[in-house]
């Protein structure tokens, strides 16, 4: 019995092989680039940022150290974000279960596109709206907080006739921090296997507990590290926000004044970094650096929960 | 508590699809009723309306009757997932609840049923249900690792003990063993032979010896040309039908003489 040869292969002179040079330099190259720019801002937000650090007085703009500066800016953002993830994740994973679940196929469709609409909207549109609209329509609501739950801290007025408040930035930045948690939640919920769906209805589960026994355990990770990226965004949102609060730097919980609430580290950057100069300069940065960090650890603490999930 | 079935001119369709048209069948409760025929020909979807688990694929819907225990199952006022709770179902692919216990995937229907349940309650269901799916004395010391770290043909009889912990009247099994070993196939045969004396078992299944061992009553479903509808060729005794069947097409397709 003949052995026939393989056909010999003139790998020189296949193109195919060029190409995958070609195409592995342009992708190494482009991940160097990203590595480089993220490494330049974090250069960058240090040499400019640490000098700051023994500011006080005129410089950390009337604190007596720098600390007492950034931490005000700290707390608004912190309470603000989470705020916000409040608000928008019990929403967003509604959302996404009627679009992955619930709704007829055409209207999923619309709905996904409108979520993905929101996500197209300039962040500037978000805090016209915020201030001219939403503001104003939510006073009312305040109002009632303060008469009937005053005594509760979070709600102790007086309320202000502009409705721009604390709780005013977390409704905008939540439904800005809608599209992607919903976006996420909607991919995760959709790839649970059909036999765990299947296993969960064949022993008599409503179309509920299904979703409680063989999609919510699934999609668990999944759900976690949507919300965090929500709150990537919601932390470094600066126009909507700078739009809607005085920057005022004090550590309030009350949600619904204006002289008693605070800010936040990105709003507070856009409002004054124009009139800076100096070391004032250095005192914004720092603040930034500050965001920048957390940002960064709330970022990867989501996509290690990601990573985690996919893995077991 | 096992019932029989029913079905009269039943037609199956996805949408505008006919996928099977006019069977008609009594399924004896307390026997075994396997469903042989080619890939395609609709035993499967058949055996999903039987207890309304082809409702999960949007458009399908059925024309004819089909009655349980003289109970028609398509009655406006009866909900889908009140006739699922009566009428259990096994896969094809073993399909535990990944995050959950061995303990806990047997409880799993039952705590949809009755939400409290006491301790000593549940210990006894659970131990009941795994007897009953011949898996207790393999799992017993570790009720507590999840469902997933069991072999494959455990994992399925882990299932066959999930189902029958709701006590339903019947039990129905698509295609239970086509992912399994040889002894993993012969535990499961086992333990349907045992089942029957308390349940009314429907399986489908592709491997002819298994319908001739496990089975009173077979069913041959074929395709009438390619694209038609699937139908019921014959229904008869599993004796009859391995034997001297009515039908030359079943004949055939036993003997391995298909086409």
């Amino acid at each position: 019995m003949t052995v026939t040869a393989p056909p010999e292969v003139d790998r020189e002179e296949s193109t195919g092989r060029v190409g995958d040079v070609v195409f592995a330099g342009i992708s190494r190259g482009s991940a160097i680039v990203i590595m480089l720019a993220l490494a330049g801002v974090a250069v960058f937000l240090l040499q400019q940022g640490l000098p700051a650090l023994g500011n006080h007085g005129e410089a950390a703009y009337g604190k007596d150290n720098i600390w007492a500066f950034v931490w005000p800016l700290l707390f608004g953002t912190l309470l603000a974000s989470v705020i916000a993830m409040l608000i928008a994740a019990p929403l967003a994973i509604g959302v996404a279960l009627i679009i992955s679940h619930y709704a007829p196929r055409p209207v999923a469709k619309v709905l996904g596109w409108l979520i993905d609409l929101l996500a197209a909207i300039p962040s500037v549109v978000y805090g016209l709206w915020g201030i001219q609209f939403l503001a104003l329509n939510m006073v009312p609501v305040y109002k009632w907080f303060d008469a009937h739950a005053g005594w509760i801290p979070f709600f102790e007025g007086p309320v202000p006739n502009s409705g721009r408040t604390m709780f005013t930035a977390g409704l905008v930045l939540a439904v800005m921090a809608l599209p992607i948690i919903t976006a996420i939640c909607r991919e995760v919920f959709a790839q649970t296997p059909l036999m765990h769906q299947e296993a969960a209805l064949a022993l008599g589960a409503t179309r509920w507990e299904m979703i409680r026994l063989a999609v919510f355990p699934y999609a668990r990770s999944g759900m976690m590290s949507a919300v965090l990226l929500g709150l990537g965004r919601a932390l470094g949102e600066t126009m909507a926000v700078a739009l809607v609060l005085a920057p005022t730097l004090i550590v309030s919980f009350n949600l619904i004044t204006a002289e008693r609430s605070s800010s936040t580290i990105a709003a507070n950057i856009a409002l004054n970094f124009g009139n800076a100069s100096g070391s004032k300069i250095d005192t914004l940065i720092f603040s930034g650096l500050v965001l920048f960090v957390i940002t960064f650890a709330v970022n990867f603490l989501g996509r290690s929960i990601a990573a985690r999930g996919q893995r077991g | 508590m096992a019932k029989s079935i029913d079905v009269s001119d039943l037609n199956i369709y996805y949408g505008d699809f006919l996928a099977v048209e006019g069977v008609n069948m009594t399924i004896k409760a307390r026997s075994v009723t396997a469903f042989i025929g080619p890939s395609g020909c609709g035993k499967s979807t058949f055996l999903r309306s039987l207890n309304r688990m082809h409702e999960a694929i949007p458009g399908a819907r059925v024309e004819g009757k089909v009655m349980v225990d003289g109970q028609s199952l398509y009655e406006p006022s009866i909900d889908p997932v009140a006739v699922r709770r009566q009428i259990g179902m096994v896969f094809q692919r073993p399909n535990p609840f990944p995050t959950m216990s061995i303990y806990e995937n047997v409880l799993a229907g039952k705590r949809l049923n009755a939400k409290r349940m006491s301790k000593s309650d549940a210990d006894a269901l659970v131990e009941r249900s795994l007897r009953g799916a011949n898996l207790w004395t393999e799992v017993k010391d570790r009720l507590n690792k999840p469902g997933m770290s069991l072999s494959g043909g455990q994992q399925q009889r882990l299932c066959i003990a999930r189902a029958i912990a709701v006590e339903p009247q019947v039990l129905l099994m698509d295609e239970p063993c086509s992912a399994l070993d040889p002894i993993s196939t012969a535990a499961i045969e086992d333990l349907i032979a045992e089942l029957k004396s308390d349940y009314t078992i429907v399986i489908v299944t592709h491997n002819m010896q298994q319908a001739a061992r496990v089975s009173d009553d077979t069913g041959f479903f074929n395709l009438k040309a390619t694209g038609e509808p699937g139908h019921l060729v014959e229904f008869n005794p599993t004796n009859k039908m391995f034997t001297n069947p009515d039908e030359e097409s079943t004949e055939a397709y036993i003997s391995g003489r298909f086409g």
